[in-house]
């Protein structure tokens, strides 16, 4: 990994007011029911992490989990009861108002879950406020929010108002707005949370498609497992405020560190998230078939042509030499085996 | 038994009202007791008992407590008077440099701050008014009177009718496209050709700069309470008595701080019209969703970006409907402060109803309505604008408005000197139509009036006199035999009932002033009337606003009907039921009732359009036929909206009934008129606002605080 774009040490999120006194006291070992008693309620518990420059972390928990708070804390939109935040190499928490907003108007951009679009601005005026609150001349930011709208997929309604638009529209405006400034960080808070199925597995493959292209360093939160396993390079599952674990998704599915992330993992199909890298057998035997697979696909989309061989597939690399060998029994233990508690 | 433990309140409502008549009949009037009428106050009588407090005497008939509580405020008004006058004259004097005299001045620190606040307001006012109408007030401000008699080319000539009415008509088209532009044109013609013009224009420039301002220091004192939670505090209180207070009221004590005039106006109209605004600003900005604002500040907004781009625009549908009450009370007050010397179309209307011209009346009433929906339509259509951005415009396009306006302006100049020769000797038709030079329809209603007075004489006598004798008169000696007590039981009974401990104590605050101040009895009359009003317009507005919501078309235009009617001063609603009804009891009670029906029934549509789509379709899956669905589903969850409506009701029935005294009642609002030419009014008219807006207050606490429990409980807070 490249250098850590986003780095978080020890950071705390606590509510009330003594928190900072009682965080001192209690010298890092926050117990969320002790300080409950006590009228604070524990948002983010000693958070460390870093986000490599390219990298996607998704942050998973459920409601209450921490998840948004931690976001909040590394956008500033609060501040953090304690602990050190880096955004590219910049001390976050000592920067002053001015600094923060030229750091928030060039190098941050932020989606939301209830899209939070201006309601009297149309689409391009939506997308054309983070320019033009930066300084840029009227018709040039409207004419980079053109740029966006097309990216985007609304051409033909950028005089459009918010309450015309359908969630899904109107969430591609949210992400339009959030990309005008070309941000480095992208924060996406639960932006497919309020959208259907449907037109959310839609966004989800043109937000792939967008980040291919960008290339940002992002950090998105969701409550939906499937997403987060679907869309990121490393997953971090957080609960009352800790972060449990903090992996790719494949060594979550097959290594859970902990009974709570284990719960998440067992209904989660492993033949749509493990590759073949991740179950291969390392040793390289001669009784090879002819078929070969490639070590960075899918488990799901190559197990028929594993499935209708006898004898153990080879694995190759990129440069096709071989790698590894798989044996179709293999698949099989890990599409339908190693789930014990499952009814 | 079973009943009682199923519903517990019944019993404790039944309990309270046992009580109450228990005391109503428990505790005898008084053989000496008499409602005392007109002046008999000041009357120096044997019989009075007195006492002295802080220096002031207070007389008053002594009754049995339980009977009427002493008026231990008496001394009140008086203290507030001589206070304003310790103020104004006589507190911290300073030297003051007097531009006229060109020497030091000792002077009052207030008397100082009301004069430079008085002559800017003044400037203020008279640079539209000359502009609009001419003069040199604004010239010689700059300069000097010796410098104008040498120079007096440079007096403002003032504009031609033609070019401000063609200038309203292109702003409306700009605004909002033909159709405003139609109106704007027509009612500009219409004031013109119908001889008003002067005095609307003298109306327009008050509005003009009494709107503007209360907006701009509404805004900001909202702004301030939004961000701050002390200031908040301290201002809450103070906006809830001023919600409730008669406008009149205010009148008294601006008198004596700014005297006489159009200045004393403007300042008195924004004390008034900037609550509203503060509140309805704080309502917006605190219902913004935190996500949009976190967008703001992601995007890079400082404190003022975020401000004036996000907040603000954001919060407008709350501020609008503040403009919107500004604007209203502006014009309410415009006629109101004619009392205090503001000239203009209020002026005229208080003369021509004092001379009982009823068509003159109407005129003016008309003029002033049609302004008012003017510029209300026109605040709204310029805070929707959009800007076209992709339009390909020329020069031309973009300015065509502009340049309309230079032609229209050259037009007109070409047109006011074509008529000075035209009309040589006589008035210039085409630059001014002089007031009453006009066309007229006064003589045509007037005989109209007549009219229905000679034709309806008999039926209308009978109708109103049967509503005195056996429905009004019968109502207030109801009111009045209440025994002070009791009605304090009654109130406090039900504050504890509806909102416990807390809503008792702050309701028995509220009557206990009222009854400790010399004026229970006629606050039992001004009671008496908005009870009777409240209850008529609600029974209207409940039916209006049940049928209306049967249909989507009629729902929304009765909606519209009513944004009409609300938009119209209040003094207006007395001229038809004066052509109807002269002057009696009946007259008021109609314009009460008309003017605090709007409320009625604009909260019911309102209040059954809140009702679920969900619920409705649930409740039709159900089997119920209409009426059941009605009676069983969307009343009972309109019902705790609905009752907001009343709480408006009462607000607006009292104050229909403060302005009646116009007419002449004999209530608190008699009082309160009579204290504006009374050289002590300030403190009398004050206190006596005070008294109407505890009344208004008692009920709007105990109606919100069961509103509230009740939404709670419906689970649709």
């Amino acid at each position: 990994m490249s250098e850590a774009v986003i780095k978080c040490e020890a950071v705390y999120k606590i509510f009330g007011e003594n928190a900072k006194k009682m965080l001192q006291d209690s010298n890092g070992n926050v117990d969320a029911k002790t300080f409950q008693k006590n009228g604070c309620i524990v948002g983010v518990n000693n958070a460390s992490f870093e986000v490599a420059k390219g990298e996607m972390l998704v942050v998973m928990g459920l409601s209450g989990s921490g998840k948004s708070t931690l976001l909040r804390c590394i956008s500033r939109l609060t501040d953090a009861t304690d602990g050190k935040i880096f955004i590219e190499g910049q001390d976050l928490l000592n920067l002053n108002n001015k600094e923060l907003i030229e750091l928030r108007r060039n190098k941050m951009g932020m989606v939301f879950q209830s899209f939070a679009l201006l309601p009297h601005k149309t689409v391009v005026e939506n997308i054309a406020f983070p320019l033009q609150i930066k300084g840029i001349k009227t018709e040039e930011s409207i004419n980079k929010a053109m740029e966006m709208v097309k990216l985007v997929g609304l051409d033909g309604r950028e005089n459009y108002f918010p309450r015309e638009l359908s969630g899904g529209q109107q969430q591609r405006v949210g992400i339009a707005r959030s990309l005008a400034v070309e941000p480095d960080i992208w924060f996406l808070d639960e932006p497919f949370s309020a959208l259907d199925p449907l037109i959310r597995k839609e966004m989800q493959d043109e937000f792939l498609r967008l980040q291919e292209k960008l290339q940002k360093t992002i950090m998105f939160i969701t409550h939906d497992f499937d997403e987060a396993l679907k869309l990121a390079d490393r997953i971090a599952i957080m609960k009352d405020g800790i972060i449990e674990q903090l992996d790719t998704p494949a060594n979550i599915v097959l290594n859970p560190a902990t009974e709570y992330v284990r719960k998440f993992t067992e209904e989660v199909p492993r033949e749509k998230v493990l590759l073949i890298e991740d179950v291969m057998d390392g040793s390289i035997s001669n009784n090879l078939g002819d078929v070969k697979v490639s070590k960075d696909e899918i488990i799901e989309n190559v197990a028929e042509k594993i499935l209708t061989q006898e004898k153990s597939v080879a694995v190759i690399n990129e440069n096709n030499k071989t790698v590894g060998s798989i044996n179709p029994t293999k698949i099989i233990n890990t599409v339908f085996g190693g789930r014990k508690n499952r009814k | 038994m079973e009943f009682l433990k199923k519903y517990p309140k019944i019993f404790q409502w039944l309990f309270l009202l046992i009580v109450f008549f228990a005391l109503c009949f428990a505790i005898d009037v008084p053989e000496t007791y008499k409602f005392i009428r007109g002046q008999a106050e000041f009357v120096k009588d044997p019989n009075q008992s007195s006492y002295i407090f802080l220096g002031k005497e207070v007389r008053y008939y002594a009754f049995d407590v339980f009977w009427r509580l002493p008026p231990l405020l008496g001394w009140l008004p008086i203290w507030i008077n001589d206070s304003l006058f310790f103020l104004m004259n006589e507190w911290m004097p300073m030297e003051f440099w007097n531009e006229d005299t060109q020497e030091f001045k000792t002077r009052p620190l207030v008397l100082q701050i009301s004069r430079n606040l008085t002559a800017f307001m003044t400037f203020l006012i008279e640079l539209i008014r000359e502009i609009l109408l001419g003069g040199l007030e604004t010239i010689v401000a700059f300069t000097s009177w010796d410098w104008i008699d040498a120079n007096p080319w440079a007096e403002l000539p003032g504009l031609p009718w033609t070019i401000v009415a063609a200038g309203f008509a292109i702003l409306a088209y700009k605004l909002s496209g033909i159709g405003l532009a139609l109106f704007a044109g027509l009612t500009m013609v219409y004031i013109s050709i119908f001889g008003q013009w002067k005095p609307s224009m003298q109306t327009l420039s008050f509005i003009l700069v009494a709107a503007p301002l209360s907006f701009i220091f509404g805004l900001s004192l909202g702004i301030a309470a939004y961000k701050s939670k002390r200031v908040e505090k301290a201002l809450y209180p103070i906006l809830l008595v001023m919600q409730t207070m008669p406008q009149y009221a205010v009148l008294v004590p601006a008198l004596v701080l700014f005297g006489v005039g159009d200045h004393a106006a403007v300042i008195i109209t924004m004390v008034v019209a900037v609550p509203p605004m503060i509140l309805l600003t704080l309502l917006g900005l605190r219902a913004i969703p935190p996500e949009v604002i976190e967008a703001g500040r992601m995007s890079g907004c400082n404190n003022w970006q975020l401000m004036s781009k996000v907040l603000i625009p954001t919060a407008r549908r709350d501020i609008l409907i503040g403009v919107n009450q500004v604007i209203m009370v502006c014009f309410s007050m415009a006629v109101i402060s004619a009392f205090i010397g503001a000239k203009g179309l209020g002026f005229n209307l208080l003369l021509a109803l004092n001379q009982l011209n009823i068509g003159l009346a109407l005129e003016a009433g008309l003029c002033i309505s049609l302004i008012a929906i003017l510029l209300d339509k026109m605040s709204l259509a310029w805070a929707n604008k959009q800007v076209d951005y992709f339009g390909n415009l020329n020069f031309f396009q973009r300015n065509k408005n502009l340049l309309f306006f230079s032609i229209t302006v050259i037009i007109g100049i070409l047109l006011a000197y074509f008529g000075s020769v035209y009309f040589k000797g006589g008035y210039n038709y085409l630059f001014e139509v002089p007031h009453n030079k006009g066309i007229s329809t006064a003589d045509f209603w007037n005989k109209g009036v007549d009219w229905i007075f000679d034709t309806f004489f008999v039926y209308i006598k009978a109708f109103n006199t049967w509503l005195i004798q056996e429905v009004l008169q019968p109502m207030r000696a109801l009111y009045l035999r209440m025994p002070a007590v009791a009605t304090l039981v009654l109130v406090v009974g039900a504050g504890y009932l509806i909102g416990g401990i807390r809503s008792a104590l702050v309701v028995c605050g509220l009557t206990l002033f009222i009854a400790l101040s010399p004026w229970w009895d006629r606050a039992l009359v001004t009671a008496y009337m908005a009870t009777f009003g409240v209850i008529v317009s609600c029974i209207i507005g409940f039916t209006v606003g049940t049928l209306c919501f049967q249909n989507k078309h009629s729902a929304k235009f009765m909606l519209g009907v009513c944004d009409i009617f609300q938009t119209f001063p209040s003094f207006v609603y007395l001229i038809p039921v004066m052509m109807l009804f002269g002057i009696t009891d009946t007259s008021v009670l109609i314009a009460v009732i008309v003017y605090a029906t709007i409320p009625a029934t604009r909260y019911t549509i309102e209040g059954l359009r809140s009702v679920p789509a969900g619920l409705h379709d649930a409740a039709t899956m159900s089997g119920v036929n209409k009426f059941q669905r009605l009676t069983k589903i969307e009343f009972p969850l309109a019902f705790p909206h609905m009752m907001l409506g009343i709480n408006q009701t009462i607000v607006f029935a009292l104050f229909m009934v403060i302005i009646g005294a116009f007419i002449g009642t004999e209530d608190l609002g008699q009082y309160i008129l009579k204290a504006l030419s009374d050289k002590n009014g300030a403190g009398i008219g004050l206190t006596l606002g005070i008294c109407v807006a505890f009344i208004g207050l008692i009920f709007d606490n105990l109606i919100r605080t069961w509103v509230e429990k009740r939404k709670k409980h419906l689970g649709i807070a």
